[in-house]
């Protein structure tokens, strides 16, 4: 066993370096336009891997995730704009005084970003998480838009909906791959905690999980803060992505494509969720084409807007109407099968995710 | 505020609150039966607004048979969703309908937009429904009676149906239990097809009338209301049809008054819908005319 256990830990090892390598190809080889795809990806993962937290693990059907990416983006980009950029951006109204003059590093910035963010999702999850399923979906999207609108509306701090610009810009692909890799070990070491067998556990069945002795309420509030705290950290690196926010970003269209890609990678799988979440970020890019006018055997199509959307959805419909269990279902990529495959060491016992 | 700007607030909210309730009853009818939100109910307003707009712009069709033919079509649309993609669902867990509902909404929103365009477009007001009224100081649409004497006829309608006919007692049947409704020889699919073609059809009757009174439409135009109109049978207790109704009034009521009496708020008024959702939700589950359900194991 002690064997097996060995060759996992530097198999896991050998990946993450090998992760660092490809990253350092990519950051030397690619053009920068695709480096920028990439890390718009690793805000996807990580918006996915906490939303799969949530909806996969937990079972609570929460909409709630482009309002907590609002509350880190704005955070992070009031936090870490220049004094002379906010006086010229606020032009409607000034902003207060006590936000005026901060200027902070990036890190703690995004660090700020996630706790407030967290601080959202425990005063939205005390008094939505006492409901379940369609009602718990309805309210967190509630949530969501009331914090939008009153971003819109608070002047004085957010410049309402004309938004913020020249937040600092990172171009750094190591800073997102980064934040995601971290994002996954963490929320991979939650779900293999006491908290993820109990989290498991409401996922399959409530009642039977408080006959166990799980408080419901309070393992649902901290994987809802964890959830809050990734979508906030996501919303941050996304201001700094695009260096600018405004409040019609965060509607229920972005949401909607988190879902599709937990959807697709499977509810309850963190390795799909990696994976569709690079998918799908670069099929958004690829699928531009049909956006834009064709010509296709003299045959003149036009731009056509939306378009893209329209596949997502029906990929989405043909996704949970036909192979509901996703990309990867609720399994994981795990050494134990790659180890029985080169038959090193005895197989040890399963279920256990790598 | 004045008694003129008072009665035309109380006019104003009579409209909105009797076009709410209307889309409502679409919702808690399906609600009760299937246990889903049909997020695609928002976006029947939208595609029986434009067939309306084409019908009477491009095909020159008389009102009353553009009105006939939207409604209709958005009659077979909504049944249609209810096949495809709702029907293979029915033994699945409640999280997938779900999001296979939000896709047919997200779906319906921008096959719109590649149709059509995301630009709005002004929808044309029938000379034979829409003109002026003068009332004393106060001036408004003849569509302020108009929407609540439709609205009201078709409530009556409705309740009429679930009451007294044969269909209306299988819908009322499936909504307690599925299972021992099919053992007594209902036809559960029979009836939840009746239960979607009546919430369209009101969908779309609702559509026409809310484009009328608010005549700009876009593909997204459904979002606001169809969510607003859950809200509202949220509030009156879902799967009760007199719970949908005054849900529908309460809200538009709310809604008018807050921006009457606190012009400084109107920024938040799309908010405050969600605020009573939430407070609703928290402290009376059921709904004003609903009874709390506990579920069982």
């Amino acid at each position: 066993m002690d064997k097996r256990k060995n060759s996992k830990n530097k198999l896991t090892l050998l990946v993450l370096l090998a992760s660092c390598a490809l990253l350092y190809l990519a950051d030397s080889y690619l053009s920068s336009f695709q480096i920028r795809i990439l890390n718009l990806a690793a805000i996807y993962a990580i918006l996915a891997l906490s939303m799969n937290l949530v909806l996969g693990f937990t079972g609570m059907f929460s909409l709630g995730h482009s309002g907590f990416m609002c509350v880190g983006a704005y955070t992070a980009a009031i936090l870490t704009m220049s004094p002379a950029s906010k006086e010229l951006i606020y032009y409607m109204e000034p902003i207060i005084p006590a936000l005026a003059n901060i200027e902070w590093p990036i890190f703690p910035a995004i660090i700020a970003a996630g706790l407030l963010s967290a601080l959202f999702g425990v005063l939205v999850g005390i008094p939505a998480l006492r409901l379940r399923d369609d009602y718990l979906a309805i309210a967190t999207l509630g949530f969501a838009e009331i914090i939008r609108i009153v971003v819109t509306n608070t002047v004085s701090i957010t410049n309402g909906s004309l938004g913020l610009k020249n937040i600092p810009s990172i171009n750094n692909i190591w800073v997102y791959w980064g934040c995601a890799i971290l994002t996954l070990i963490v929320i991979k070491r939650v779900i293999n905690s006491s908290w993820g067998y109990a989290f498991r556990a409401i996922r399959d069945n409530e009642i039977a999980a408080e006959a166990m002795g799980i408080s419901l309420f309070k393992h649902k509030l901290i994987s809802f803060t964890i959830g809050a705290f990734f979508a906030g950290v996501a919303g941050a690196l996304m201001g700094f992505l695009i260096t600018s926010v405004d409040p019609t970003m965060f509607r229920f269209l972005f949401t909607f494509q988190i879902l599709l890609i937990v959807v697709l990678g499977g509810m309850g799988s963190l390795t799909g969720t990696v994976i569709s979440s690079l998918v799908i970020t670069i099929m958004m890019e690829v699928l531009r084409v049909v956006e834009q006018p064709l010509n296709i055997l003299g045959l003149a199509i036009p731009g056509l807007s939306g378009m893209r959307m329209v596949i997502f959805s029906i990929l989405l419909l043909l996704v949970i109407l036909y192979y509901r269990q996703g990309l990867m279902g609720t399994r994981e990529f795990n050494w134990d099968w790659v180890l029985d495959r080169f038959k090193v060491g005895k197989s040890g016992e399963r279920g256990e995710t790598a | 505020m004045s008694l003129d700007v008072f009665l035309q607030n109380i006019a104003n909210s009579i409209t909105l609150g009797s076009l709410y309730a209307l889309i409502a009853i679409g919702y808690t009818m399906v609600y009760g039966i299937l246990r889903l939100i049909n997020f695609a109910h928002a976006d029947l307003l939208m595609v029986a607004a434009y067939i309306a707009f084409y019908g009477i712009l491009l095909f020159t069709l008389p009102w009353w048979l553009a009105f006939a033919i939207a409604i209709g079509l958005t009659t077979l649309l909504g049944i249609g969703i209810e096949r495809a993609a709702y029907r293979p669902l029915r033994n699945a867990p409640r999280i997938s309908v779900l999001i296979s509902a939000i896709g047919v909404s997200f779906l319906l929103e921008n096959l719109g937009i590649v149709a059509i365009g995301a630009r709005p477009k002004s929808f044309p007001r029938p000379e034979a429904l829409v003109w002026n009224l003068h009332f004393g100081n106060i001036s408004f649409l003849s569509l302020t009676i108009l929407i609540p004497v439709v609205t009201i006829i078709l409530l009556l309608l409705v309740t009429f149906m679930v009451k007294k006919t044969k269909i209306g007692m299988a819908m009322r049947a499936v909504s307690r239990d599925f299972e021992t409704s099919s053992l007594m020889a209902v036809n559960v699919d029979k009836v939840i097809t009746a239960t979607f073609a009546v919430g369209s059809s009101l969908a779309a009757v609702g559509g026409i009338m809310w484009s009328m009174q608010y005549p700009q439409i876009d593909p997204l135009m459904g979002v606001f209301p169809g969510i607003k109109c859950f809200i509202a049978a949220v509030m009156g207790g879902i799967g009760s049809i007199p719970g949908a109704m005054l849900g529908g009034f309460v809200l538009g009521f709310c809604e008018v008054f807050l921006v009457g009496l606190f012009p400084a708020a109107s920024g938040y008024r799309d908010a405050f819908a969600f605020v009573i959702l939430i407070l609703i939700l928290l402290f009376r589950p059921g709904g004003i005319l609903g009874e709390n359900v506990v579920e069982k194991v």
